[in-house]
């Protein structure tokens, strides 16, 4: 009623029901090509190889220790990169904005930040065997310089945790300097000065001012990377050739041949992974809506 | 006495500030940082020299880009990403286009949706396309067949493989296309093209699309940077793109990999300078691996 009072044009009921038809295409392609294939997977993980309903795959998927074990490395390496890159990425956001550095390195680092975040899949994967691998510049570099062979001294190596987590890191805290420098200058310059005004330290003024506003924009940005890891599979699998059980690879594997010998334990898997995104992204979203209350 | 005491605590506190002005740990985080960039690069591009014994040179580039295979398979992968960023165009402009105009009520409908792909990542749309469209698609408790499996022929799978692609590319082009169109008064355009006898066709072709084309082309060179190196759903699919064709070359050569991986990487950058360019910086938070 209200809505019709407020259209300039009176537009009636029947009307209304055509606007819709505009943005028709577009629920169309979504239904077919995003909502479809999901239903199909949901509707698969709760169906047994018969066609009846059944909660079999869930349970299995919860008791099968080489699933779960594939869930807790993709976990721990998303964790991991969204920590560490979620850190180093802040710092580095940090030194170009209020940091001090001279502004041209401002742009550079940004610009850097939108390539590398874009950089993955194979072509990551192969710089870092060139550069982390058996022969790679730096294991040469760490060799000369200190006398360590990385590979046979330690125990790194590139087709590993480590090795993933160090090569996920390379797209993980560019994008966290993309997000992370927004918010950064999104600081008033009068909070600083009203901390000094009152006697405050630079430390007392970055724990108990500046960290407290930007705590949700990083705490919700390391989420976003933790998802961003734990959906990529194209790096890993170029990376290791499909050795490092996570997640992604192991439903890679379930796609190609039913290497678990039961198809609705595959979708299982596959809606697991869509759970833990979504909560993910909960997360972010949540977070997101709480630093806007102090940034911008 | 006093004021020469504040004099001296004033040349203090200035030659302080100017020890502070040096940000030694701004310099510290940023050289790592830029090391962190530059040492993988260098390394591929130091490895892709080296093809010849104790010659630096450009043979790994010359015996990579010769291959009669690379060719085909980055054209082909050139041609997913120019339909898919035309076919992206075609949904989604006119969808953004109508949602600011007419239907404000959709808007967070639609912006759920294109906020989907992110938690379906590419390893999962790629299992769900194959299984609802490499078997016939039918009406639901009948035998009504609506579609012979695309999987099955060849421009089946291409159309299976550009609408995934627009899955994965959605979030990003529909957000430069909305932010486009902020910054362009829709209403009063829309109207005025009306009010000289312009169909919905010419407003959105000459009118609306000329006016978005710095953010529609944003959207479209980070979709192709998305397409072109794309691996998930391309071996999935098994389409010859380049994606595959480089992960396969990987597997059995070393010198002619490494030069295709810097040249991937060299497009990136133009791609997402070309962005900066038009842009100004908004648009280039991503993330699709």
């Amino acid at each position: 009623m209200t809505q019709t009072a407020l259209n300039p044009k009176g537009a009636s009921p029947a009307s209304d029901w055509k606007k819709w038809l505009g943005v028709m295409p577009f629920f169309l392609f979504a239904i077919l090509f995003l909502v479809l294939p999901s239903l199909r997977l949901l509707i698969g993980s709760f169906t047994n190889s018969e066609g009846q309903f059944t909660f079999a795959n869930l349970l299995q998927l919860v008791q099968e220790k080489s699933i779960l074990d594939a869930y807790w490395l993709s976990i721990r390496i998303s964790a991991a990169t969204a920590i560490g890159g979620g850190i180093f990425g802040f710092l580095l956001a940090y030194s170009v904005t209020v940091g001090g550095l001279p502004k041209p390195l401002r742009s550079a680092l940004i610009t850097f930040s939108g390539v590398a975040s874009n950089f993955a899949g194979v072509p990551l994967a192969f710089a870092f065997i060139a550069t982390l691998g058996r022969t790679g510049f730096v294991t040469a570099l760490i060799k000369n310089l200190f006398g360590v062979n990385i590979y046979t001294q330690t125990d790194f190596d590139l087709y590993s945790f480590w090795g993933l987590s160090i090569t996920y890191m390379y797209f993980q805290f560019p994008l966290m300097v993309l997000i992370m420098a927004p918010a950064l200058d999104g600081l008033k310059r009068e909070w600083r000065e009203a901390a000094e005004n009152l006697g405050a330290s630079t430390t007392q003024y970055w724990l108990r001012v500046a960290l407290p506003v930007l705590l949700p924009s990083i705490l919700g940005s390391m989420i976003l990377l933790f998802g961003n890891a734990f959906g990529a599979y194209a790096t890993a699998y170029a990376l290791t050739g499909g050795r490092l059980g996570i997640i992604t690879i192991q439903i890679g594997a379930q796609i190609r041949g039913d290497v678990l010998h039961n198809p609705g334990l595959g979708y299982a898997m596959a809606m697991g992974m869509v759970v833990v995104m979504t909560i993910s992204l909960i997360g972010y979203s949540w977070l997101q809506k709480r630093s806007e209350r102090w940034l911008r | 006495m006093a004021s020469k005491k504040i004099r001296k605590v004033a040349a203090m506190n200035r030659a302080l500030a100017r020890i502070r002005q040096i940000p030694f740990w701004s310099w510290l985080w940023f050289i790592l940082g830029a090391l962190y960039f530059i040492l993988p690069l260098y390394a591929t591009l130091n490895f892709s020299l080296r093809m010849e014994r104790d010659v630096i040179g450009f043979k790994a580039y010359i015996r990579a880009f010769e291959d009669p295979e690379f060719l085909q398979t980055f054209f082909y992968s050139i041609g997913l990403a120019v339909m898919t960023i035309i076919a992206s165009i075609i949904l989604i402009v006119p969808t953004a286009y109508w949602i600011r105009l007419r239907l404000p009520e959709a808007r967070r409908i639609v912006e759920f949706i294109t906020l989907m792909p992110f938690v379906v990542p590419a390893i999962i749309l790629v299992f769900g396309l194959i299984r609802i469209y490499s078997s016939p698609l039918k009406i639901p408790f009948t035998d009504i067949i609506l579609l012979y499996p695309l999987t099955t022929f060849k421009f089946g799978t291409n159309a299976l493989i550009v609408a995934g692609y627009m899955v994965l590319g959605l979030p990003y082009i529909y957000r430069s296309v909305d932010t486009g169109m902020r910054t362009v008064d829709v209403r009063t355009l829309t109207e005025a093209a009306q009010s000289l006898g312009a169909g919905w066709f010419t407003i959105i072709v000459k009118i609306i699309l000329p006016n978005i084309r710095a953010a529609l082309l944003s959207g479209a060179l980070l979709t192709f940077a998305i397409v072109i190196g794309e691996v998930t759903l391309a071996s999935f699919l098994a389409v010859p793109a380049f994606g595959p064709y480089l992960f396969l070359l990987g597997q059995h050569r070393a010198y002619e990999p490494a030069a295709l991986s810097f040249a991937s990487f060299l497009m990136t950058w133009v791609a997402m300078g070309l962005i900066q360019l038009f842009t100004g910086g908004q648009n280039q938070v991503s993330g699709a691996h």
